[in-house]
């Protein structure tokens, strides 16, 4: 579907039909306090070329992710995307549709929502996946909803401090005002979730169990080990996956127990910008199907037999029973999901091992490199990770940032910037890397850390 | 029109209940069948719940709708009718028969017997049509 603006022409034949003579008689009735009284304080209006000019030169006081090296991640991660992705997206039948669902005209955005469904479900080797949701700390809230709504009668949720702290941050807002119990269970020294605490914080008012892997640190977790303290005790396991590259390698959550995988595809072909707009999943084991919020689209047969894309099991959505629906999410992250669908395509599955394998590679290099410098730095935590990894600074964090900058690296996050105040971490700075990571940067870096 | 079977009782909210001993069969009416449309998915509870007199006990889902099913008397579930979870068209076919939904240890039959009678149950829904 195409966004078409209206012409002068047709706005006075609209405004003559609804019987007003113009623009502002139609909107009489809003207040006019809430007007704008003069013009926005703008500089005067400029030619082309001179605010090509000015905003170029604006534009190169950014730090430019092609000509810097990042080491940010921290549940954004900067990997390529493909120049047919950005080109195709910018296609209006996809930029400026709206709510694109009606089977008779949206075949297409339709067949990729599927297709969307069915890569997400595969990686997370989980049974079914829903059309997006709008990031992945919505997702994993809702996640969690729906792990309560299917077990009922259960108040306490047992969330591990490896979840991204504004996951959890999310998952605090959503429940201030159910009578629902959060209990947090801290990582232990290896950097994956305290198993024995985990378990202990289990018990038969539990309805769900979450972890993310890798973590918050970078570390990989034991997705079994929550599924199992989640089952012994009637609760639902919820997997939250934020680097969606790194099932490319490890066993998907669906594979090892977990009941419903949440999280952030933006890793496939969404640039972290300022943090998003992004493009969160969710999947989950077949049972559970009717429990899912948002939308989900199926396949089916037409009445002439051919192949068609529905959104179906809409019944239980907000649209037709308000009151009773499964969630407030009656939409989906259609662009982006899109976006991703493009991108794992053109990966395929052995793109997706071999930029995984060298996200990997590439990290085992920079830790390597950080073990070596006799120096005041050390990796934290010695457990297993995949592109991401927590590096304890003996000078202050905020010192190694600066001198990276002065080399146009940005050399990762300060974890008392993402969890501040948590026990342990003050200390901590973590990086990442991706394909896109040049080695001459991962160098530069290690000879920053050297200069201490 | 399907004669309603006279060996149970009837709710307004289109619920039967047949008492047989200390346990009652509950199910939805032919009428309501037919208002809901194919069912395609029936959620009952597990056994071993207890609810009160006109509680949510589960949902029906058909085509058009999902709508909630109530216990026409306070109970124990002691079973559900596994069959449903495969052949939910079961309650279009035979919701008299094949087609009930759970059954429940009734705790009194007092309350069975203040509900609506085959005959009772039928002007009542002739009733709300002239309404509609």
């Amino acid at each position: 579907m195409r966004y078409i603006p209206h012409s002068p022409e047709e706005q006075a034949a609209l405004l003559s039909a609804v019987g007003v003579r113009s623009v502002d008689e139609l909107f009489a009735t809003v207040p006019k306090e809430v007007l704008l009284r003069e013009p926005p304080d703008l500089p005067p209006p400029a030619s082309e070329i001179e605010v090509r000019r000015a905003m170029g030169e604006m534009a190169s006081r950014n730090a430019n992710l092609s000509e810097w090296t990042s080491l940010l991640g921290g549940g954004l991660y900067a990997h390529h995307t493909p120049a047919f992705v950005p080109q195709l997206l910018s296609r209006g039948e996809f930029l400026t549709a709206y709510t694109p669902y009606q089977p008779e005209v949206s075949q297409g955005t339709l067949t990729a929502i599927w297709e969307f469904q069915s890569h997400v479900a595969i990686l997370t080797e989980m049974d079914v996946a829903n059309a997006s949701m709008y990031e992945g700390a919505s997702a994993f809230v809702e996640a969690v909803l729906m792990a309560e709504r299917l077990t009922k009668k259960r108040s306490k949720v047992v969330v591990s401090k490896g979840i991204h702290p504004e996951y959890r941050r999310c998952l605090r807002t959503y429940l201030a005002n159910f009578p629902f119990t959060i209990v947090e269970v801290p990582v232990g020294e290896g950097g994956a979730t305290d198993a024995a605490a985990l378990a202990k914080a289990v018990d038969d008012t539990t309805f769900a169990v979450a972890v993310q892997s890798p973590n918050v640190l970078g570390v990989v977790e034991s997705w079994r080990t929550a599924a199992d303290a989640a089952h012994a005790n009637g609760a639902l396991a919820v997997g939250v996956v934020n680097e969606m590259f790194s099932l490319a390698l490890l066993k998907g959550p669906g594979a090892e127990g977990i009941d419903i995988a949440a999280g952030e595809a933006a890793s496939f072909g969404v640039p972290p910008s300022f943090g998003g707009p992004l493009v969160g999943f969710l999947a989950c084991r077949d049972a559970m199907k009717r429990q899912i919020p948002g939308r989900l689209v199926g396949r089916t047969t037409d009445a002439n037999g051919k192949t068609a894309f529905c959104l179906t099991l809409s019944t239980r959505e907000q649209h037709i029973r308000r009151e009773k629906a499964t969630s407030n999410i009656c939409t989906n992250q259609g662009l982006f999901a899109l976006a991703a669908t493009m991108t794992i395509s053109i990966l395929g599955k052995q793109g997706l091992r071999e930029t995984a394998l060298q996200c990997l590679s590439k990290a085992e290099y920079l830790k390597a490199g950080v073990r070596a410098i006799p120096g005041p730095f050390s990796v934290a935590f010695s457990g297993r990770t995949f592109n991401e990894f927590a590096i304890r600074c003996g000078p202050a964090v905020e010192e190694v940032l600066h001198r990276c900058e002065e080399k146009k690296i940005l050399g990762g996050i300060p974890m008392k910037r993402l969890a501040p105040g948590e026990a342990g971490w003050d200390d901590l700075l973590l990086v990442a890397v991706t394909e896109r990571t040049p080695r001459a940067g991962l160098d530069g870096f290690l000879d920053v850390l050297r200069s201490f | 029109m399907t004669a309603y079977p006279d060996d149970r009782r009837y709710t307004k909210s289109h619920e039967w209940i047949r008492v047989d001993g200390g346990v009652a069969t509950v199910g939805i009416s032919d009428h309501a069948q037919k208002e809901l449309g194919e069912v395609v998915f029936v959620d009952l509870p597990e056994v071993g719940e207890i609810f009160n007199a006109q509680e949510e006990f589960g949902t029906i889902e058909s085509v058009k709708a999902v709508s909630e099913l109530f216990l026409p008397v306070a109970g124990e579930i002691v079973e559900v009718n596994k069959v449903l979870a495969d052949e939910p068209a079961a309650v279009n076919e035979d919701p008299h028969g094949d087609g009930w939904l759970v059954k429940i240890k009734v705790s009194s039959d007092v309350e069975v017997d203040e509900l609506m009678n085959a005959v009772d149950y039928e002007k009542f829904i002739e009733e709300e049509a002239r309404k509609a």
